[in-house]
């Protein structure tokens, strides 16, 4: 036993939009981005959910096994989990140690090499871009665009396999243009094998209200859902 | 022994003894391969198809029922042949002299078929009351013995659902021996068998065999008049797979216009069929398209198929339903799969005739089925909402591998093994009862051990333990009486003739008990144990609603504290069953399954400990309490898979629904994904699963505008329905339940 606990604001024992195939995924509390368009604005307090040893998650995640097949197991979301990098490290060191596939899903916004422990049992990220342009990261995420561009050249020389993911959000990213780019840096780094692109969605707004806070993006539109075909059709073999 | 029409066939012990399940094994070729062989619709079977939908179309305008023949009571050779287009069916024959038109069966009792009548405008013909003045129905029987104590459990609705005034149903024939033997082969064997019950001393069990062998002689002789009225001989083994198919629907057919059993099950005959099919293939004389065809038509006679019923019955088993259920796949006892290509073609018939509740196709799932079939019963899933699925690992080392479900959930080796169906008792109305000494709040009735109503301001969980202990026992003692009654009544005034005639001459038997409200009384003792339960004392000093302080571990979160209370109430049940014998030495088992009477029952209690207010529907079977899984659902999968089948021999029945988005982003995953599902439920030896892929929204846009989804189906508890076909009530009740979501 490490002592150790991690701050988790939910389980769900069904996953299958967080990685390959059936998932565990344990959604850790506290992230120090304030995104515009984040739907789990419940998740940014480090001091809210409840606190669980390693072993408490892998054991949960161990009663999930039989559903996993060949290719699911655990992911680590949020929130940001690598705010609790420590705790992500230890609970993918035991789900190795248990033969359990892992997934970590990040903004990539911290520095990789403070997250070389946990990295070291990661095996697929799944890496949030959420836009191809310094302006747009600056103007509603609150970071550079360096800093994700840095944590994925640190993930391909690691050759971590990894998913770039991106919110299709109405007027600001729902082009050709920017998928392109975000395919261009897919291009750029060998790791990565997959692209997803997801809609935006405004069911959080009801999670907003009761925390009486603003949802800075809950004026735009959810995107059609015969654009997302057609920027997802762009994607080619990054689409499988 | 030979015979002709067996040219082709591998020999076996199945010539010189009734032996189906070794004529399966030396003739079936296994398939492994994917679904690209199969074919679309022929013209024909469209055409066909589309005057049938003009009927259903027709049946629905006219309230449910488009015509009863009020002046025929139904048996095998009482109508007239019946076609929906004699030109063009290649498998023939109907229940009465006109499609979906129904008959009137009052062997079970004569109440049932007038107040039936009566629901629908109609008035049943004083011929037919005449013809009954000076018989005795099942359901007359049944009155004339049971106890105050039996009708007023019945009242309080602590028992309900029994099969007192209908035919039992349960029993599966199997209707393949038809096809193999022909009825004379069958004829001679069972005469054989009443030869041979005279060289041992005659006792009442001896001679009510010896009168039931007279019946079921009888009965086959009627079964070949009814198949000579269509212009058919099956009185010996069919030639060909038409033949086949056509020698099994007789059989099937006899039994239905015999029986209006509440489950009408059909066995397992599409791994046989393909023998049938294979062989005709392998002669050049079928082509793939044309088995198709054959199996759409033999599909379409199933879905004709109807029963008169009261809006009662339909309040406990909505819907409609025959539960015609055919157990499809499975792995044979050698290793090798029992699924053939002719698997695909019976799943293939809700493409090929569009989606319908039946026939109610349960797949018998193994870890072993092959690859390619798992995925296609997925897609099957996906598409069309109309198939369950039952752990074949955890049924084949009890019952072989030949084995079929009736109804939903009950499994029972075919020809060999039957059950006596004892729908269910009410768990939850029983803790109330407990709680109250001995008084249904709901029916202000007194029943049972009289004792003082739980005093205090805190309901302490040990005495609640014991206390439902006195009076599980207590009921668990009165309901084995009932069914006693019940079923020595049905063997005496309502037997099974045709199905029975198509079962070996001795069988095993089963008794069936049920409980509803598992999930309820689980997350009741819970709040009892790990919270505060409060009681609220009406004037006259009753219990009749709960004040519940603080949390509580809930059934459906993969919790230990509160799955094993739910495992525990079925362990105890059972035990308490098994100590009153059951009516001629059947076996007991007990079901967590309600089909759609969860409503009805939920009606009938009153408020629970566990938040469940007066009035408001239990979760349907073994499924945990709606929108109370706060770990997603493969957490709420583990709570159900707890529940031990040792203690529930009669079927777990978990409905499981969730939205295609929360299954995957593309098809292929939610495929890929389905079958992990699976996989991993049965792996924990899990009974029973209902897959529903669909949206809450789809289920409300149907509820508002019915016209617009005449085909709509879903499972619910053991079965599928066409969502149209529920009352209002029930449609609330399902739109309710959790739909396991992305997030």
């Amino acid at each position: 036993m490490s002592g150790m606990t991690g701050r988790i604001h939910s389980f769900q024992s069904l996953g299958t939009l967080d990685g390959p195939g059936v998932r565990f995924v344990a959604f850790l509390q506290g992230c120090p981005l304030r995104c515009s368009c984040c739907h789990n604005p419940d998740t940014w307090n480090l001091d809210g959910g409840e606190a669980y040893t390693p072993e408490d998650v892998v054991r949960r995640a161990l009663r999930c096994r039989p559903y996993f097949g060949q290719k699911g197991g655990v992911t680590l979301s949020g929130g940001e989990p690598l705010l609790q990098r420590a705790f992500v490290a230890e609970v993918f060191r035991l789900c190795h140690e248990n033969g359990i596939n892992t997934c970590l899903d990040t903004s990539g916004c911290y520095a990789p090499e403070a997250c070389d422990a946990a990295l070291a049992h990661t095996d697929r990220v799944l890496l949030d871009v959420k836009y191809t342009s310094d302006e747009h990261y600056q103007q509603y995420v609150g970071c550079t665009m360096e800093k994700p561009m840095q944590f994925l050249r640190y993930l391909n020389q690691r050759q971590i396999p990894v998913t770039l993911r991106q919110v299709i959000i109405p007027t600001l990213n729902d082009t050709e243009v920017n998928v392109q780019a975000l395919l261009a840096i897919a291009k750029d780094h060998l790791c990565v094998d997959k692209v997803e692109l997801l809609p935006f969605r405004k069911i959080c707004q009801t999670k907003y209200d009761i925390l009486q806070k603003k949802f800075p993006f809950g004026h735009l539109p959810e995107p059609e859902k015969a654009c997302m075909e057609r920027l997802r059709s762009l994607l080619g073999v990054y689409g499988g | 022994m030979e015979h002709k029409n067996w040219n082709g066939f591998a020999a076996g012990v199945w010539q010189d003894e009734i032996n189906v399940r070794d004529f399966i094994q030396k003739n079936y070729r296994e398939y492994t391969g994917d679904s690209s062989f199969l074919s679309g619709a022929t013209l024909r079977t469209q055409a066909l198809m589309k005057k049938v939908q003009n009927l259903f179309a027709l049946e629905r305008q006219f309230g449910g029922v488009l015509d009863i023949d009020t002046a025929t009571v139904s048996s095998l050779t009482a109508y007239s042949p019946g076609y929906i287009d004699k030109e063009n069916e290649l498998i023939v024959g109907l229940q009465t002299n006109r499609p979906l038109k129904r008959g009137v069966n009052p062997f079970g009792g004569m109440r049932m078929v007038k107040q039936a009548c009566e629901a629908y405008g109609y008035k049943l013909s004083r011929k037919v009351e005449e013809e009954f003045r000076f018989r005795t129905t099942h359901n007359d029987g049944v009155f004339r013995a049971y106890t105050d104590e039996m009708r007023k459990a019945r009242k309080c609705h602590v028992i309900t659902g029994l099969p007192d005034a209908y035919g039992r149903g349960r029993i599966i024939g199997d209707y393949r021996r038809v096809a193999l033997y022909g009825v004379d082969r069958l004829i001679e064997e069972k005469k054989k068998d009443k030869a041979r019950l005279g060289e041992v001393s005659f006792d009442t069990e001896q001679i009510r065999l010896d009168e039931e062998l007279y019946q079921q002689i009888a009965f086959l002789g009627y079964m070949k008049e009814m198949a000579a009225m269509y212009g058919y001989d099956i009185s010996q083994p069919a030639a060909n797979a038409r033949e086949a198919i056509q020698w099994t629907y007789f059989a099937y057919l006899g039994a239905i216009k015999e029986q209006n059993g509440a489950a009408m099950s059909l066995g397992r005959v599409s791994t046989f069929f393909d023998i049938y099919l294979q062989r005709d293939m392998d002669a050049g004389i079928l082509t793939e398209e044309g088995a198709q065809e054959l199996m759409d038509d033999f599909v379409i006679k199933l879905r004709m198929a109807r029963h008169l019923r009261t809006p009662e019955y339909n309040e406990l088993f909505g819907g409609d339903p025959m539960w015609i259920t055919e157990a499809v796949g499975g792995m044979g006892e050698d290793g090798r799969t029992l699924v053939t290509k002719n698997s695909y073609r019976v799943l293939n018939t809700l493409y090929t005739l569009g989606s319908s509740p039946e026939p109610n196709l349960t797949v018998l799932w193994s870890n072993q089925l092959p690859e390619n079939f798992k995925q296609f019963c997925a897609k099957v899933s996906i598409d069309t909402d109309s198939i369950q699925y039952e752990n074949d690992d955890l049924m084949r080392p009890i019952y072989g591998d030949d084995y079929a479900i009736a109804c939903c959930v009950s499994a029972m080796k075919v020809g060999k093994q039957m059950q006596f169906f004892g729908a269910r008792c009410n768990l939850a109305k029983l803790l109330l009862i407990a709680i109250n000494g001995g008084y249904d709040t709901s029916s202000n009735m007194a029943i049972g051990p009289q004792m003082e109503v739980m005093q205090g301001d805190k309901l302490d969980f040990d005495e609640v333990m014991r206390r439902m202990e006195v009076y599980m026992g207590w009921l668990s003692h009165l309901y084995v009486n009932t069914m006693n009654v019940i079923h020595y009544m049905h063997d005496k005034y309502a037997y099974e003739k045709t199905q029975m005639a198509l079962h070996d001459t001795s069988v095993d038997r089963f008794m069936a008990f049920g409980i509803a409200g598992l999930s309820v009384v689980a997350d009741s003792l819970s709040a009892i144990k790990y919270a505060e339960v409060q009681p609220i004392r009406s004037d006259d000093g009753y219990i009749t609603g709960f004040n519940t302080v603080g949390d509580f571990p809930k059934f459906g979160n993969d919790d230990d504290r509160v799955d094993l209370i739910a495992k525990d109430m079925t362990h105890r049940m059972i035990t308490e069953l098994r100590k009153t014998p059951a009516y001629r030495n059947a076996i007991h088992t007990l079901s967590v399954l309600t089909i759609t009477s969860n409503v009805m029952y939920g009606k009938n209690t009153g408020a629970t400990p566990d938040g469940r207010k007066n009035t408001e529907p239990f979760a349907p079977g073994a499924n945990p309490m709606h929108n109370r899984e706060q770990n997603g659902a493969l957490a709420s999968l583990n709570s159900v898979a707890k529940i031990s089948y040792d203690d529930c021999r009669d079927g777990i029945s978990n409905t499981f629904s969730i939205t295609p988005e929360a299954l995957g982003r593309t098809v292929e995953e939610r495929m890929s994904n389905l079958v992990t599902i699976l996989d991993g439920y049965f792996a924990q030896m899990a009974h029973h699963i209902n897959v529903n892929v669909l949206n809450r929204e789809t289920l409300m846009d149907a509820y508002e505008n019915p016209e617009a989804y005449p085909n709509l189906t879903i499972r619910v508890s053991g079965y599928a329905v066409n969502f149209n076909k529920l009352s209002r009530e029930q449609q609330r009740e399902v739109i309710s339940r959790t739909f396991h979501e992305a997030v």
